[in-house]
């Protein structure tokens, strides 16, 4: 483990059973867990190389009291870090040793459901399924759709602005999100947007989603319910080259179709799949796309002829038209259960989340291949072949001396190159502190110090979920300072009227 | 009025004039074109910092969703560079000139997303901020950053682009941005309900939202306004007009467009607008040329409003009851427009922020003589714990009030 926490607060571990002692004042009975046995579950995310025992773990059921925990804290120089469901990828949810755990699975009730606007307003513990299951009865549904949905919370969906494999169409969590009720470290409770399509001024939902815990606790979230197309139908094709399954992809989104989803994987990633659901994947090819249209049935039939014959055209080996709702589904089993299956074929997986520019798929792929060849580790690569979004998986062992190191750096290496080739470090699992000292890769001291200084206006005392996200803490008063030339030229040869 | 306007070649004179606007103490408006330079408060600045030089498409690669663009590129020669390549701006980006007494198609890419632009497409495919990949600009500190990429999926770090977005250059000067572009429809055709009141057009459009048809814009014209556009006027001869309109291929538009009228068919008489008339149609709802200056006023008031669309015409009856106001209905009942008889000297705000009071949402005041403008809110006051937020965000990037401060409320 490479990654370097903050130095716990003595003075506060000093004070634990005094600040324990004030907290249950706030947070009633089984609330408060504070005894190691019963901490232990809390201790990582689904990044489970990090582990820590945090100071006390609170479960709060109404937002008074999650402002009133603030606002203790706040006070009293206590480190506070949010939890949904602790299935983070990327280690947003690693308690802090001198810090409060603060899970809000206790706020797990569907406030209201409002067909009539298509909205639903949400506890952020209620799970991403949870949403879609309170709806579907009435042809609704949520249209983010991690892998996780079962598991993770709507609030940690917020935090991470998670995607799925439907968000080239329907797009990410902060497109579906209207509103939400935020607390911030002061306490103080704050409403932004509502049932209406625009929050109005700055817009601050924007920033709270995807901000990984570190703004404000949610304690409230309206999100937008889409009615079910009438229809979805898949295409399973497989390529020789997996070049020609990125031209495809290309192809079809050239001929001005948006597909439903549209994944990808290569040869390791169908071999361990197919060993685990038999969904009918060909083994014999380096590439494997599906394509799923979705909409009215004449759209999708239309729009099936062409896929198939754009496949056709870029040297598809193997194609064939999910022709039952049922084989449509066993098609998409096999990509879903595309981590477990991994995991079986290996005692270990390290899940990597870069984006690319698609037509760099070719070299990103060789390189990681030159890249598991030099470190001796497996690969297997699922990939939202839409929106660019790559999910190698690292096959180790955390049991053999040095491998997770090795995993971590070849996983470094991968993250570096998806920058140089014009992508991003994370397409939607977030930064957390996985990826929190790659940040230099992409930005810049200034660039970082203004996303930092945001980070200021939210919680001035850097007391929400800090050692996360950015590779440096600086205090606010230091980032705030300006240096102005007073005395230099001004607007030297700038043109003037 | 000479020397009063900077015009920066690129990032770096942008740069440089930022830095020489703090180091002389002087503020700076930021404008494109200026062509909605007259939305918000009338704020008192030193200079202009004029960014119409800083153009050109630097990227545009259409299967890769993404094109790259200097901010004061115009948002005109973007849209006609995408739709050559069956592409559009899926955001639907709304032209203002009409309603402000400008020129059509004027308004630069820089502009359009800082104001957060969007059009009837909104219900669907969301708005400018939804479409905004990445930025380079420079802050009121006089520091170029950088924020987001040039990918269309990205959670890496805080999503300043969206911040940026409808900031309207109080928090910085834009200098490139990033946005995605999506394929254009085949085909569109409109489904319009002929003489509904606002009420029952809420009551159409809700049940046309919630079935499958895939509706990419619903708008209801009241008699007055349907019958100020000559192509609602044909359509529904002087009667009010509900407007559904759907895009995509073809055989797709026509399988919805029957189970749509199969669908609205209680609600009142229906008509069918084929895609010839359908497209002009929408731009006129898109850019409210039925409340045009040419038509209205040039200063006749006007607010913007967004509520939840089962509030629309509650919240709309509350203010016209009051002032005898207009209306025009877009994004299903949740967007009204309302136009406001211009003899009155408070712009109706105290009915409008009544009626926004009870029902919800947000009003802007998107037109009025300077003078009102500086006299009433024209954007929607905030309550004291978002506004202190609001303005600590507004001191993280400028805090000197370097940038247009003072536009949208009082120091921001
Ligand atoms: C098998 C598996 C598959 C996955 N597939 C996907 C996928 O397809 N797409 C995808 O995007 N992600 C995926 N993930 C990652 C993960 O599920 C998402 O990031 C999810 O949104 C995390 O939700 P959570 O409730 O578990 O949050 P947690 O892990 O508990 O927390 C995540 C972050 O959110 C913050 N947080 C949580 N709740 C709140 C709150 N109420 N207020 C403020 N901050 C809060 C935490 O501090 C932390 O920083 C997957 C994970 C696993 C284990």
């Amino acid at each position: 483990m490479s990654v370097v926490m903050p130095q716990p607060d003595a003075a506060v571990l000093a004070r634990r059973e005094s600040i324990v002692a004030a907290l249950s004042a706030i947070v009633p009975g089984e609330g408060v867990i504070a005894s190691e046995r019963a901490m232990r579950p809390y201790e990582s995310d689904g990044l489970t190389a990090y582990r820590a025992l945090p100071m006390v773990v609170l479960l709060p059921e109404t937002t008074e009291q999650v402002s009133r925990v603030l606002a203790y804290c706040h006070r009293e120089g206590v480190k506070v870090v949010p939890r949904g469901a602790g299935t983070s990828l990327s280690g947003g949810a690693l308690p802090l040793t001198d810090g409060v755990l603060l899970g809000m699975a206790k706020f797990n009730r569907i406030r209201e459901i409002d067909f009539d606007n298509r909205v639903v307003v949400a506890e952020p513990g209620v799970t991403n399924l949870a949403v879609t299951q309170a709806v579907e009865h009435a042809g609704f549904y949520y249209a983010p759709d991690p892998s996780s949905q079962i598991a993770c919370t709507i609030g940690g969906n917020v935090a991470e602005n998670s995607g799925g494999v439907h968000c080239l169409k329907y797009g990410m969590t902060t497109n579906n999100v209207l509103g939400c009720e935020l607390v911030l470290m002061t306490g103080e409770i704050v409403r932004i947007g509502g049932k209406h399509l625009d929050a109005g001024g700055y817009d601050l939902l924007g920033i709270i989603t995807g901000s990984e815990g570190l703004l404000g606790v949610v304690t409230e979230i309206t999100v937008r319910i889409l009615k079910k197309p009438e229809t979805a139908r898949a295409v399973l094709v497989g390529f020789n080259r997996s070049e020609d399954a990125g031209d495809c992809v290309s192809r079809i989104i050239g001929a001005g179709i948006i597909p439903g989803g549209m994944e990808m994987m290569d040869r390791p990633a169908i071999r361990a799949t197919e060993e685990f659901v038999h969904a009918g994947y060909p083994l014999d090819v380096e590439a494997l796309l599906i394509v799923e249209l979705d909409g009215p049935q004449a759209e999708v039939d239309h729009l099936i002829a062409r896929v198939e014959a754009i496949a056709r055209d870029c040297q598809a080996v193997t194609c064939k038209v999910s022709s039952s709702e049922q084989e449509r589904l066993l098609f998409w089993a096999g990509r879903k259960a595309a981590f477990p299956a991994v995991g079986r074929i290996s005692p270990d997986y390290y899940c990597m989340d870069g984006t690319i520019p698609r037509a760099k798929l070719p070299l990103v792929l060789k390189r990681i291949r030159e890249l598991s060849e030099h470190y001796g580790l497996r690969v297997a690569n699922v990939f939202h072949a839409g929106d660019g979004n790559l999910h190698p998986l690292i096959l180790y062992d955390a049991n053999k001396p040095g491998e997770l190191d090795k995993t971590e750096e070849f996983g470094s290496e991968i993250l570096k190159l998806c920058v140089d080739v014009g992508g991003v470090l994370t397409g939607e699992h977030g930064v957390g502190v996985e990826k929190r000292d790659l940040m230099p890769a992409m930005f810049s001291e200034t660039d970082l110090a203004h996303q930092q200084r945001l980070k200021c206006a939210f919680d001035e005392k850097g007391l929400l979920n800090p050692g996360k996200v950015f590779p440096k803490l600086h205090r606010c008063a230091e980032l705030g300072r300006m240096h102005v030339h007073a005395g230099r030229v001004a607007f030297p040869d700038i043109p003037r009227f | 009025m000479m020397t009063d306007t900077l015009k920066p070649r690129d990032g770096k004179d942008v740069e440089s004039a930022v830095q020489g606007a703090l180091a002389e103490g002087k503020s700076l408006e930021i404008a494109g074109h200026g062509s909605k330079r007259a939305i918000g408060r009338p704020a008192q600045t030193d200079l202009t910092l004029d960014l119409s030089a800083l153009t050109g498409v630097t990227l545009y690669e259409p299967e890769e969703l993404v094109l790259t663009a200097r901010a004061g590129t115009p948002i005109a020669e973007i849209e006609a560079l995408v739709a050559s390549k069956g592409q559009q701006l899926a955001f639907e980006p709304m032209d203002y000139g009409a309603l402000l007494g400008g020129w059509p198609g004027a308004g630069t890419v820089g502009g359009a997303l800082a104001a957060n632009l969007s059009g009837p497409r909104r219900i669907k495919a969301g708005a400018a901020r939804d479409h905004f990949l990445g930025l380079t600009a420079v802050s009121g500190r006089g520091e170029t950053f950088k924020s987001g990429g040039r990918v269309v999926k990205n959670v890496t770090g805080y999503d300043l682009c969206k911040l940026i977005a409808g900031s309207w250059g109080t928090l910085a000067a834009m200098t490139e941005l990033t946005i995605k572009t999506l394929p254009g429809p085949e085909t569109e055709a409109t489904v319009a309900i002929v003489g509904l009141d606002d009420a029952a057009a809420a009551q159409a459009m809700i049940a046309a939202m919630g079935s499958s048809c895939d509706v990419s814009g619903a708008a209801h014209l009241p008699a007055a306004v349907a019958a100020s556009l000559p192509l609602a006027h044909a359509a529904g001869g002087g009667r009010a007009l509900t407007l559904l309109r759907l895009e995509g291929v073809a055989p797709s538009v026509a399988h919805r467009q029957a189970a749509l009228v199969a669908r609205v068919k209680p609600f009142g008489e229906v008509v069918t607008i084929a895609e010839a008339s359908s497209v002009p149609l929408w731009q006129a709802v898109r850019d409210v040329l039925p409340f045009a200056a040419s038509r209205a006023g040039a200063e006749a008031p006007l607010w913007r409003v967004s509520t939840a669309p089962t509030q629309g015409a509650a919240l709309a009856r509350m203010v016209t009851n009051a002032t005898g106001a207009s209306c025009l209905f877009d994004w299903a009942g949740g967007l009204i427009w309302i136009s406001v008889p211009d003899a009155r000297d408070d712009a109706a705000a105290p009915a409008v922020r009544r009626a926004v009071a009870a029902c919800g949402g947000h009003a802007t005041l998107i037109r009025a003589p300077a003078a009102l403008r500086a006299a009433v809110e024209p954007f929607e006051p905030q309550d004291t714990v978002l506004a202190a937020l609001t303005k600590r965000v507004k001191e993280g990037f400028d805090p000197k009030g370097v940038f247009n401060t003072g536009r949208m409320w009082a120091g921001v």
